[in-house]
């Protein structure tokens, strides 16, 4: 498949995984610095954006958002510690894991937060 | 273009790609602390409902300090992101097409760049007693 060339394993995954979630994440931020900037230029054009943040597609939204970043974040320190440490890779496969083992030890209770006022309302 | 282990291969010989390569890491590591925490504070410590214009211009933004480090990280996200495109655009176009779309990026980036920045020193109260 075009996208997927890379061919190998872990590698092949967390390449796949580092662009898909870095593209999401890029078109978030393009988003996300005009909203900040109709903040300053129209304040109440920005809290009627911030009622479709808030709301429940919004909030499944954000938890996927959260999702892109921490797998981005913690594939990113991955790379770096194999760049600059190369004896490190022969443990690569158990940082692998570790990335996983992180991100939904983290991932997941974040997600419970973001996700609970659909169900409990929002906090005032 | 070589990706090993999942990863882009330092770029030989020096230079440009030498220097966006290091600086990809450095800026993904300032990401790393930057990012993730403005996402802890804006999604668990807080909740988005609270979050309003009005409520960024006269709490959040009232502190220069944070607003420094809203600054920073806004430079550090357009650097990395960005860039970050731009080699996913090197390594699906060729020639022209490329030419056009990285000189977009560029562009982009910038403006970017500029509508954040207009928005953290813009509103009222950068400095004491402003």
């Amino acid at each position: 498949m075009f996208f997927f060339r890379y061919r190998g394993g872990e590698g092949m995954l967390a390449w796949a995984f580092h662009r898909i979630s870095g593209l999401a994440i890029w078109v978030f931020i393009l988003l996300h610095v005009f909203d900040i900037w109709l903040a300053s230029v129209n304040p109440p054009l920005y809290d009627e954006l911030l009622v479709v943040y808030a709301s429940a597609p919004g909030r499944v939204g954000e938890a996927l958002l959260g999702a892109a970043l921490l797998f981005h974040a913690l594939n990113g320190l991955r790379i770096i510690i194999i760049d600059f440490w190369p004896a490190l890779s022969r443990y690569h496969r158990l940082i692998w894991r570790l990335n996983w083992l992180v991100f939904f030890i983290v991932g997941l209770p974040v997600a419970w937060i973001i996700l609970r006022p659909i169900w409990e309302g929002a906090p005032q | 273009m070589s990706v090993v282990g999942g990863r882009r291969a330092r770029p030989q010989g020096g230079g440009f790609e030498l220097a966006v390569w290091y600086l990809m890491r450095l800026t993904g590591l300032a990401l790393f602390v930057l990012a993730l925490s403005h996402f802890i504070i804006t999604h668990v410590l807080y909740d988005p409902a609270e979050q309003t214009a009005e409520w960024i211009i006269s709490e959040r933004w009232a502190n220069v300090a944070i607003r420094t480090v809203d600054w920073l990280m806004l430079a550090a996200v357009t650097f990395h992101a960005f860039m970050g495109v731009r080699i996913v655009v090197g390594d699906y176009t060729r020639g022209g097409v490329r030419t056009l779309l990285t000189a977009a990026l560029y562009i982009a980036a910038f403006v970017i760049f500029a509508m954040g920045t207009f928005a953290l020193v813009s509103v009222p109260n950068v400095l004491p007693g402003g």
